[in-house]
């Protein structure tokens, strides 16, 4: 292979190379430095006269009379069932000081698009044990679902919690695995879902990419592609299920607009590039079931929203492209709620593929939507009061507002072990429910609230009720994931 | 089948690649023409020419372009981007480009690889020609020729290619495949049961026609509030989350529109699956039919290619075009109008062209109007009426409706439901804004709306807007002082208001019942809340207070009315309770 030291010019994450023979659009680079390392890059611009690279650990080092190999195919991941319980670093390399992973294939990272054709409705639904989440924006299997957060929000919490929890009711026995890539992150947030897979005993069964905050920013965009790589290996060549957690995309876009930036592109909105929208589809799009293959990927990203802008490019393109999106919402955090997930910006698109009768519960539907339109109006009415006071409210108005904050402190808050069945959620919502008139909710229909609507009386006094919900979760609370543990 | 019209020295159409940088490669040593489809490199990779600066060719290339070198060759076809036309289309599903993506699927497995070409009709099945005309008859370009039963409610009508005109020396009749000729014109002329169309040129026709017949959508917000007519066209622009697509897809089943194209232009794998799965199940309304035998879908997902992208929506729209040409009614949606433009500002930036306004080029709002410009009502060359409304999609950046993409549609189109995040996040759906949101066709459709459902239909549906507006404005106040402040007249306008919003103006898509509202029950439910409202109205001087009405039993069951499969006798059942509670509380005064 033929090395070249035609280094013309070096720019910010960029190195254009002159007088080189013919070289492929996205072709994996080495560059050997002067003191005998090598640094990665790929072809970002091919012509007769000139290549650019961009290089993934940055181009700190490398200088005119660095060498320059084009090695002739794209980037690539070694791939094989002895990836799981492994840890790796952001560009796929062991770094956990155990062997390197004998492949049973080597696959290009960019992956292609799966045929819609191919594509196989997801249909079941994944009981998280979160209220929020499964009485309101049900996650299903095959579906890429976010976490939109903010500095300083539990959206690692949530992220295990759901890692830890996640479960298609009856069919607990299938083979399910956590592909993890982290993006820029810190190590002690690395530390924290690394520990916690180690107490449940989930390590074993995840694969764990590691870019953290002090490793190359430029090898961010290769992390995510190589995770969901053997990610797509592990469920349509393994036939497991697979929940695919990517934390944090902030960081990847960041690293995409600083590529952007040296390339002197026009820039789109605030700096970002204007195939920002595409780009990140090339990942969220790598989520889902295959028509007759078992496995299916499951993508949980994380994206903290700069200055909790939901209207930021970041999360507002992702949330274009994903079926739904998790909001974490500082007011709630600041009243202490956990988990502080806000129901009215959140939303789960494929929900309805995965709940009601014989799958979740036949008013599960309606209930969710009443529940949105009550809370939506207490929460609303909260201003008026600030402005009016409680006193000038009607008596329908004060109903609402009551329910807010019972909605509030009964059905999203509960404990970081407390796993809720969906039967129990549905129970909390009726009965919360079943505080208002039973004229104002209009979206149950007559034959569901004949058949679900609470029989005795409701119980409007939250202390008891509180403690009566909490009890048998408490006790729940250990056995789901020592089970899981066991049986695997 | 390249016509070679090149006379310079450049060698049959084959030239060299100079650069490859993502979807845009630059070729040299190629004399082709603006818009004539090339294959680029080894691969033969399927690419257009968008541009000729100098002796450098640019092509947009409709697939992936990883490892393709320069120096590799590149072929010029000399033909454009083509789409074949003829029995075959209905219920399939293509990418941007018309192939077929279970073909894709047999010949290159669950993932769309590249360098695989496919027609867009199948070759082998063979299809029961019926002729419509004989020997001897003269026909003109466009002409109808023949049909075929592509299935059971479907009757594709075979027309002759707009440029064929003669007298019929034969004409045959029986089993042919798309491409076996089944009528000779005198003048030597072959017509087959398909034909081409180049997809950035729309199809001729002889006379556009006024929009004066809407098409009925079962969507009670966009039939009695703001209606689209046939041949009209519509935006639907709205933040993430909103309800484009679900509004897209309630069209696609609902309306009665003879044939749906459905464009998913850079959206979501999923929803592409979604109707692929449901629309076999569900009943054309109108015809009872499977769902899917109306329809084309063209998927060309996000994660697809951005040239086939933006080819995609051509590719929808000519289809439309073709299937109006027939005599039927047709409606194309656009789903995402955004990504489309998206992609023309991606391949634009590549170009390193002078970008126009937040990047996109400066013949963005030319290639918008030029694309909504192919809906309309015509009389087709066949002399039969047919028409091809849109519908577009528009995703702003941040829901931000003063961004070049809606602003740029606004200019152009005549209704525009405006989706809103606000509304969205009470689960107010569908979340279409009744304050901003409006129909430019009012006045022409009024004729059929007075004649086919109530002469007093529209001004039952003005009534109700002014109450909506009435609300907004009560509403300002309530915000400031509360509800209390308010004398009881205007309590009731708040509170047959909220009536018109949850009965009304919100619909359930996925409610087994209210998915669908029939035009007739659309007008009974209205005029059953104003005869709630007015019956009302003449309580209050009577000293009854607004709370009490408000929590009548009649109104609850009012407000459920939509959900019932028994819809007449509970509505029966609502205004009959209705009259009793409202003496009842006459003759308590
Ligand atoms: N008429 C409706 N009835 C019930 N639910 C609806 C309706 N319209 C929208 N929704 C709800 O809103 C969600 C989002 O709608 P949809 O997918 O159409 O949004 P969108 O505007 O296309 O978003 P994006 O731009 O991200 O594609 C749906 O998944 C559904 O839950
Ligand atoms: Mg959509």
């Amino acid at each position: 292979m033929k090395e070249y030291r035609t280094i013309a010019e070096i720019s910010g994450p960029l190195v254009f190379v002159e007088k080189t023979e013919a070289v492929g659009y996205g072709e994996l680079v080495h560059i050997s430095l002067a003191d005998g390392t090598t640094k990665r890059g790929q072809v970002l611009d091919t012509s007769k006269d000139m290549v650019v690279v961009q290089v993934f650990e940055g181009t700190a080092g490398i200088d005119k009379s660095s060498g320059v190999k084009f090695l002739g195919e794209t980037v690539k991941i070694n791939v094989s069932k002895d990836m799981l319980g492994r840890i790796l670093s952001g560009s796929g390399e062991p770094i956990d000081g155990g062997p390197p992973i004998i492949p049973e294939k080597r696959i290009e990272i960019t992956g292609a698009a799966i045929n819609p054709w191919a594509r196989d409705s997801p249909s079941e639904w994944i009981q998280t044990g979160i209220s929020t989440i499964d009485g309101m924006n049900t996650l299903v299997r095959g579906q890429k679902l976010p976490v939109f957060s903010g500095s300083g929000l539990p959206h690692n919490e949530i992220a295990l919690q759901i890692a830890r929890q996640a479960k298609v009711v009856g069919k607990e026995e299938e083979e399910f695995a956590v592909v993890f890539a982290a993006m820029g992150i810190t190590h002690e947030e690395a530390q924290q879902f690394i520990k916690d897979f180690e107490r449940t005993g989930a390590l074993k069964r995840a694969v764990i990419f590691l870019n953290l905050a002090d490793d190359p920013a430029i090898e961010r965009l290769i992390t995510p592609r190589m995770a969901l790589t053997s990610a797509e290996y592990l469920a349509f060549e393994q036939d497991m299920h697979i929940l695919v957690i990517l934390t944090d995309m902030t960081n990847y876009c960041e690293a995409l607009r600083q590529i952007g930036a040296a390339r002197e592109e026009v820039p789109g909105r605030r700096g970002y590039p204007g195939y920002l929208y595409t780009d990140l589809a090339t990942i969220y799009e790598r989520a889902g079931r295959i028509k007759g293959k078992k496995g299916s990927i499951t993508q949980i990203p994380i994206i903290s929203m700069p200055d909790d802008d939901i209207t930021h490019p970041i999360p507002d393109l992702s949330a274009y492209i994903t079926e739904g999106q998790q909001v974490l919402d500082r007011n709630l955090h600041r009243k202490g709620i956990y988990p502080p997930l806000n129901p009215l910006d959140s939303l789960s698109r494929l929900m309805r593929l995965g709940i009601g009768e014989g799958l979740t519960r036949g008013d599960h539907d309606q209930v969710a939507n009443q529940l949105y339109a009550a809370y939506a109006e207490g929460n609303d009415l909260r201003g008026l009061v600030a402005i009016v006071g409680k006193e000038s409210l009607s008596e329908r108005d004060r109903k609402f507002l009551e329910f807010a904050e019972m909605f509030e402190n009964e059905f999203i808050r509960q404990g970081r072990d407390e796993e809720r069945g969906i039967e129990e959620t549905l129970k909390i919502a009726w009965r919360l429910l079943s505080t208002l008139p039973k004229g104002v909710l209009v979206k149950i229909d007559r034959e569901t609230m004949e058949k679900y609507y609470p029989k005795e009386q409701a119980a409007p006094k939250k202390e008891p009720s509180e403690k009566k919900e909490e009890t048998p979760v408490e006790k729940k609370k250990v056995t789901p994931v020592k089970e899981r543990v066991v049986k695997e | 089948m390249i016509e070679n019209s090149d006379e310079s020295g450049a060698k049959d159409g084959a030239g060299e690649i100079y650069r490859v940088a993502g979807p845009v490669v630059t070729a040299i040593g190629l004399k082709p023409r603006m818009y004539d489809v090339v294959f680029v490199g080894e691969e033969s990779l399927m690419g257009e020419v968008i541009g000729l600066v100098r002796e450098k060719t640019i092509i947009q290339v409709y697939e992936d372009t990883t490892g393709v070198k320069p120096g590799e060759e590149v072929v010029d076809t000399g033909k454009p981007l083509v789409l074949e036309l003829g029995p075959g289309l209905l219920s399939s599903i293509y990418d941007g480009i018309q192939r077929p993506l279970p073909v894709l699927r047999e010949k290159m497995g669950d993932y769309v690889e590249r360098g695989v070409t496919a027609p867009g009709l199948d070759r082998e099945k063979s299809w029961n020609f019926v002729p419509s005309i004989q020997e001897g008859d003269q026909i003109n370009g466009g002409a109808i020729i023949g049909t075929v039963q592509e299935s059971e409610h479907m009757e594709h009508r075979i027309l002759a290619p707009t440029d064929a005109e003669g007298t019929v020396q034969s004409i045959k009749e029986g089993g042919y495949g798309v491409e076996d000729v089944v009528c000779t014109l005198d003048n030597g002329k072959n017509l087959k049961m398909m034909q081409t169309w180049p997809v950035r040129v729309p199809r001729p026709y002889k006379e556009k026609l006024m929009p004066e017949i809407p098409l009925i959508t079962g969507q009670r917000v966009l039939d009695t509030f703001f209606p689209l007519a046939k041949g009209g066209t519509a935006a639907i622009p709205g933040g993430f989350g909103t309800g484009k697509t679900v509004t897209q897809h309630q069209l696609s089943k609902w309306s009665d529109a003879k044939i749906v194209v459905y464009v998913g232009c850079g959206e979501r794998g999923n929803e592409m699956t979604e109707v692929l799965t449901e629309f076999p199940e569900l009943e054309d309304p109108w015809t009872g039919a499977p769902l899917m035998q109306r329809t084309i879908l063209i998927a060309n997902t996000s994660n697809m290619p951005v040239a086939a992208r933006e080819a995609s929506v051509y590719t929808g729209v000519t289809i439309a075009e073709y299937f109006r040409d027939m005599g039927y009614h047709v409606s194309l949606m656009a789903d995402s109008t955004s990504r489309w433009a998206e992609a023309m500002r991606e391949i634009s930036s590549r170009l390193e062209e002078m970008p126009g306004e937040e990047g996109y080029p400066a013949y963005l709002s030319a290639r918008l109007s030029e694309f909504y410009e192919r809906a309309g009502r015509v009389t087709a060359l066949s002399g039969s009426e047919g028409s091809v409304s849109i519908i577009g999609a528009v995703s702003p950046p941040g829901g931000d409706f003063s961004e070049p993409i809606t602003q740029g549609t606004l200019r152009i189109v005549k209704v525009f439901w405006a989706l809103d995040t606000k509304l969205r996040e009470r689960r107010h759906f569908p979340a279409i804004n009744w304050l901003t949101s409006y129909s430019l066709y009012l006045s022409t459709l009024e004729d059929w709306f007075t004649k086919e459902v109530a002469p007093d239909f529209l001004r039952l549906r003005g009534w109700a807007m002014a109450v909506l507006q009435k609300e907004a404005e009560l509403q300002e106040i309530v915000q400031l002082v509360g509800s209390d402040a308010l004398p009881e007249e205007q309590r009731l306008t708040l509170e047959v208001a909220r009536m018109l919003r949850e009965i009304i103006l919100q619909q359930n898509a996925y409610h087994k019942v209210d998915t669908y509202s029939d035009i007739k029950r659309q007008y009974i439910l209205l005029q059953s809340i104003k005869k709630f409202s007015d019956l009302a109205t003449r309580l209050i001087p009577l000293g009854i207070s607004v709370e009490v009405i408000a929590g009548l039993n009649s109104k609850l069951l009012l407000s459920k009315v939509k959900y019932e499969e028994k819809f007449d006798e509970e509505l029966d059942r609502a205004l009959n309770k209705m009259e009793d509670e409202f003496k009842n509380l006459e003759a308590s005064t």
